[in-house]
């Protein structure tokens, strides 16, 4: 019997063929490539359609009257409308902002919102598995306006928020601020559990989308989230162009991030109006290619189907903890959530007491792409009390040979380190 | 894994394993001085005492790769004691080390700009080290003690002047 085509295994082995740099050689070994959190790898479909436009399409948006401006015109506005329903936004055309990537998504939001909506003293909650991108441009705010209460949701010892004081925490809090999915612990957070806290606190609720969008399908509507930022390059699409979606009357109401061209309606000498969002935060000329190498990427994935990769992730993900635990034993330690639900596919590892940085030398003697160091999360290292840990992370490309490598990779560097 | 054995050379693993002048002086009255590697978060803390002209005592603390703090307990062991004008001479020669792969790179196939041959002689131990350089994002790891002494012996010298 077929099984329904929304839960049909994927076929891991054809779809390596999309992927163009998987035929690499590095170091005598096909390469291993494990690094998908930190940026993934692009299908040839994207490589394709960007190629296409460059050589068929490319024009200015928004200005020329000629046929290639306005096609080009067309496929970034496009690309607005693939973004947003591809995470369920309610009015795709008016609710999704083009920006560089994560970090300056979440930057938009703390220096246009934040800047006219907080005030020395306001109490804002991150969580302790924030990446810096959403702890930093709070800090910044913070500075400026003479001092924000920044509240933390701690986490325990499997790498899970602790929500056992959060009704307290909320109290008087104006924003939230979440990781849906940890880039170091694969942590996948109870997002709209916290949102209709937040909501009925009153407070705002931003999240961090750039590991969970790429690899589950993520409904900002039923999440119930006022904002939420991912990356382009963490979803097989190109780098240099980032999403913030955030609620409609929310955008309306914000000023200005970045000035220039594109922002306004009319500028005089002494004064300017800004154009209606989204074209309001979009200043100067827009990554247009990259917009439409996004628009591939996200038909690439939702032609396999988002609950498929997912469920890929998944039991790879726990395949992956149990030959870990297998073969090295309590010598690794694998940092974040048990095998389940609620556990994406990045592992943080550390191994006997090898430095992450050397582990990652001799994976890299095996052609095994692994990123060692804090993952921009040093709040989140002080507390699990290392200081760099080696990340593997999980792609829908990635089999049980990659992991069998990455074992190989390991034991050599327990050999070397003695 | 040749270029593997070149970088985690016996001695280098050695240093990791045991490394040499560990700890930190009482400052003052010695000068102590923080070196980060932001991106990976590699960190070292070296303490010193300069008395007469002399490197007269120096100890290391922090942590991080087999790299950094090797490197860190060779510059430890190759400098304690020695005059301040050898040990800069020896920082420079250093890492003229580190960087002879960049410029061999950048000079390709021009003999009048080829950098001043690095006499690895005079390096003693620390020219195990030389591996690193076929690993060009482990050259700041290699290097973080060093800068971190060096920028020691200038605030010194400023103090003091």
């Amino acid at each position: 019997m077929t099984p329904p085509a929304g839960t049909a295994p994927l076929n891991v082995e054809a779809l390596r063929k999309d992927f163009p740099l998987l035929t690499r050689i590095v170091n005598d070994h096909p390469i291993v490539y494990l690094d998908s959190a930190s940026s993934a790898l692009q299908p040839q479909s994207v490589i394709g359609a960007m190629t296409r436009y460059y050589e068929t399409t490319h024009a200015n948006v928004h200005r020329g009257v000629y046929a290639t401006a306005e096609e080009s015109t067309a496929l970034y506005e496009r690309a607005r409308v693939v973004t947003g329903r591809f995470i369920g936004a309610p009015d795709p055309a008016h609710e999704v902002v083009f920006t560089k990537n994560t970090t300056e998504s979440l930057n938009l939001v703390a220096h246009s919102w934040g800047r006219a909506n907080l005030r020395a003293g306001d109490a804002i909650l991150l969580t302790e598995m924030e990446h810096h991108a959403n702890i930093v441009p709070w800090m910044i705010l913070s500075e400026e306006v003479g001092g924000l209460d920044i509240r933390y949701i701690p986490i325990d010892a499997d790498g899970r928020l602790v929500l056992d004081d959060l009704d307290t925490l909320i109290d008087g809090v104006k924003v939230v601020g979440i990781s849906t999915m940890s880039n170091v612990l694969g942590t996948i957070n109870p997002v709209s559990h916290i949102a209709e806290v937040a909501h009925r606190a009153g407070a705002l609720v931003v999240a961090d989308g750039a590991q969970l969008v790429p690899h589950a399908p993520v409904d900002v509507t039923a999440l119930g989230i006022d904002f939420i930022a991912f990356s382009a390059h963490k979803m097989m699409g190109p780098t240099g162009i980032g999403v913030l979606w955030g609620r409609a009357e929310l955008l309306d109401a914000m000023a200005p991030f970045l000035g220039g061209g594109g922002m306004i309606l009319d500028v005089k000498l002494d004064s300017f109006r800004p154009a209606p969002p989204p074209a309001r935060f979009e200043a100067g000329t827009p990554p247009i290619a990259e917009a439409v190498g996004l628009t591939a990427a996200i038909e690439y994935l939702s032609d396999i189907g988002m609950d498929r990769i997912r469920a890929h992730e998944l039991a790879l993900t726990n395949h992956a903890l149990a030959r870990l635990d297998e073969k090295l034993g309590a010598d690794c330690r694998v940092f974040g959530p048990p095998a389940g639900e609620d556990r994406g596919g990045v592992l943080s590892l550390a191994y006997r007491d090898v430095h992450a940085h050397d582990l990652a030398q001799v994976l890299d003697q095996f052609g095994v792409c692994v990123r060692p160091g804090h993952h921009c999360a040093k709040p989140l290292m002080r507390k699990l009390g290392v200081q760099a840990t080696a990340r593997a992370s999980l792609s829908l490309f990635s089999d049980e040979h990659d992991i069998e490598v990455l074992i190989e990779g390991l034991l050599e560097a327990g050999r070397l380190f003695g | 894994m040749a270029d593997l054995e070149e970088l985690y050379r016996e001695i280098i693993l050695d240093h990791y394993r045991s490394p040499r002048n560990r700890g930190e002086l009482d400052s003052p009255p010695a000068h102590r001085v923080e070196g980060f590697n932001p991106l990976c978060g590699d960190e070292v803390v070296v303490s010193m005492v300069v008395e007469n002209g002399t490197l007269a005592d120096l100890k290391i603390a922090g942590s991080g790769c087999s790299i950094s703090q090797s490197s860190a307990s060779l510059m430890s062991a190759a400098v304690k004691g020695k005059p301040v004008g050898e040990v800069r001479q020896l920082i420079s020669t250093f890492k003229g080390m580190m960087t002879i792969h960049e410029a061999s790179l950048e000079h390709d196939g021009d003999g009048a700009d080829e950098p001043e041959e690095i006499n690895l002689d005079k390096l003693g131990e620390l020219a195990a080290l030389q591996g690193v350089v076929k690993f060009p994002v482990r050259i700041k790891c290699a290097t973080l003690s060093w800068n971190a002494l060096a920028q020691g012996l200038d605030e010194v010298a400023a103090e003091a002047s």
